[in-house]
């Protein structure tokens, strides 16, 4: 059995993104232990630029596959394929990104492989692989154990540092034989979503709120509150989706990265995707019943309580 | 054209529970239509509203007592339902993704949709997956976390927007047979009506085993264990504020100052 890793990085519009950096790291990790070579793969794009940056250490080589501009899942299915059937690498170690739920589903389906998504933590203990996940939207960590000579795992985005010190790995250009006759996709271009009058990753205070308040009258409570703090009022993503607030209000991984003095998270679970945007805040307060909410995690000042009761008392301090 | 809709009921968890070995205890979980299954469910049955789409059907892989939860969607306006269970399943710990693809797989070989909407995740295990490797197994075409989808009828070409992270959109075409996985968000899904509720009652629920849709009962053990499951662990040294409303809403306004965010 082959005990070698191949990670695969990530690319848009040029960037190389900074999970590339952290598959890196957990690639190098999983080498580690099992003492196999760590290969790193990156597809299209400037990939002789690409090469130079992924040249980190803990990595073995560096494969180029030259081959169109930007993400294409399906050019992505067969060169990482390609490249897996040719390295027969123990671990594939791709990013839980949404382009990495477009590809890395159908490359484990055509190497026949188990798939182990949105991984927190990766580790071995002989030929298995021990992964930690989360369930029911974070409210549980578990352990998901495989037993397979080969296992392909997305590991989520920030969970590992990203790889910043240079290394000494060779660079080889990998000759995918890319069956054009198979792509059945085109990207046409990239929208911005719509930027609007607010800038909320330019808010020194932000006032954001979620699911906890309900119902869509309830804003103007919420209103009333950053009104009175001279705030500005952002979200998490069901705000958004309900159509309560417009999509330039939107915090998270889809949605704005922002990074105010104060975050005052109301009636906000705290799912991963909205974390990622919001936990470089330098102060997190959370409003919410639930003391065990994910939010509670990041939060350095938390009230669990009911936020209709706490909000109105807010209000009245700066009236 | 006919689409198919895989939805999934999924376990709910209270905010206090406990976990009993590798499942969080019965008495704190409850069911519910997979939030991301909702909107797929939605834009299939507005395609067939716009004339695109001639037939809604539903797969579920679960239980007599999922039932309930297919009932909603049928009463959303799916035009029928198919529920695969078998003996087989009702001991499998986690059903994984090369399980439900194994299942998925010949659903969609006999019915032969011209497009899949299913969600882009699930709201308990959470692997995002199925729906990307269910396309590859079957030969479809896909697009995975899809938040605007342009298909009128007739075309052999879907115009889809992928929701990329940081606010960015990727505009891509993708040809039919395809797999999409639809992000929340695309459409406001429905409540279903009183009449939608009591018409559901009359669709067609067909019950499935795995030997009616020909999958061999070692094909759904799956690959993944699950082998412990725990509360995470706080991270930070969070500061909770005690006491009544008017007076943790008065240490907060202390900070809010003492920050200099507010005066």
């Amino acid at each position: 059995m082959s005990a070698d890793v191949l990670a695969v990085a990530e690319h848009r519009q040029g960037d190389l993104r900074d999970v590339s950096r952290e598959v890196v790291t957990a690639g190098a990790e999983l080498a580690g232990e099992t003492g196999g070579d760590l290969h790193v793969a990156v597809v299209g794009g400037d990939v002789e630029t690409f090469a130079d940056a992924l040249n980190l250490e803990g990595v073995d080589t560096v494969h180029t596959v030259a081959y169109g501009e930007e993400f294409n899942h399906d050019v992505y299915t067969q060169a990482i394929t390609q490249l897996a059937d040719a390295l027969e690498p123990a671990y594939l170690v791709m990013p839980n990104s949404v382009n990495g739920l477009d590809y890395a589903p159908a490359v484990a389906t055509r190497l026949d492989i188990p798939l182990v998504t949105d991984a927190v933590g990766l580790a071995t203990e002989g030929d298995t692989l021990v992964g930690t996940r989360e369930m029911y939207g974070g409210k549980v960590e578990t352990t998901t154990e495989v037993d397979a000579d080969k296992v392909a795992v997305t590991i989520r985005g920030a969970e590992w540092e990203p790889t910043e010190a240079a290394g000494e790995a060779v660079v080889e250009a990998f000759e995918a034989d890319i069956d054009e006759d198979a792509i059945g996709s085109s990207v046409t271009g990239f929208e911005e979503v719509a930027g609007g009058d607010v800038d909320i990753s330019e808010a020194d205070l932000l006032v954001s709120i979620g699911r906890g308040i309900e119902e869509e009258e309830n804003l103007d409570l919420i209103r009333e509150l950053v009104e009175a703090l001279d705030a500005t009022l952002s979200s998490s993503r069901p705000i958004v989706d309900a159509g309560w607030l417009p999509a330039n209000r939107q915090v998270g991984q889809s949605g704005k990265v922002v990074t105010p003095d104060v975050y005052i998270a109301i009636g906000i679970s705290g799912a991963v995707q909205h974390v990622a945007g919001m936990k470089g805040s330098d102060t997190i307060v959370a409003i919410n019943t639930d003391p065990n909410a994910p939010i509670m995690d990041i939060a350095d000042y938390a009230i669990h309580d009911d936020l209709f009761d706490v909000v109105p008392a807010l209000i009245e301090q700066f009236s | 054209m006919k689409v198919l809709v895989p939805v999934k009921e999924v376990a709910t968890v209270e905010d206090e529970f406990e976990i009993d070995g590798t499942t969080i205890d019965e008495r704190y979980l409850g069911a519910d239509l997979n939030e991301w299954d909702d909107y797929a469910i939605e834009e299939a049955v507005q395609l067939e509203e716009d004339g695109v789409v001639d037939e809604v059907v539903t797969v579920t892989i679960g239980d007599e007592e999922t039932e309930q939860t297919i009932r909603q969607a049928l009463a959303k306006g799916a035009d029928r339902a198919i529920r695969v269970w078998d003996d087989a399943l009702e001991d499998v710990d986690l059903l994984d993704v090369g399980a439900k693809v194994a299942i998925l797989e010949a659903v969609v070989e006999a019915e032969d949709p011209d497009l899949v909407l299913t969600g882009v995740q699930s709201g308990d295990d959470s692997f995002g997956a199925t729906g990307v490797a269910l396309a590859e197994a079957v030969g479809y075409q896909w697009g995975a976390v899809v938040n605007q989808l342009d298909l009128e009828a007739g075309d052999e070409t879907a115009s889809v927007h992928r929701e990329l992270e940081g606010g960015i959109e990727e505009l891509t075409d993708i040809d039919l047979p395809a797999v999409f996985t639809i992000q929340t968000g695309i459409n406001e899904p429905r409540y279903a009506s009183l009449r939608g509720i009591r018409m559901a009652q009359r669709k067609d629920l067909d019950h499935q085993t795995l030997a009616d849709l020909g999958v061999e009962a070692d094909a759904v053990a799956g690959d993944l264990r699950l082998t412990a499951m725990n509360e995470p662990e706080s991270e930070s040294d969070t500061t909770v504020f005690e006491g009544g409303a008017d007076e943790t809403a008065t240490q907060l306004a202390d900070l809010l100052r003492e920050k200099g965010v507010a005066q």
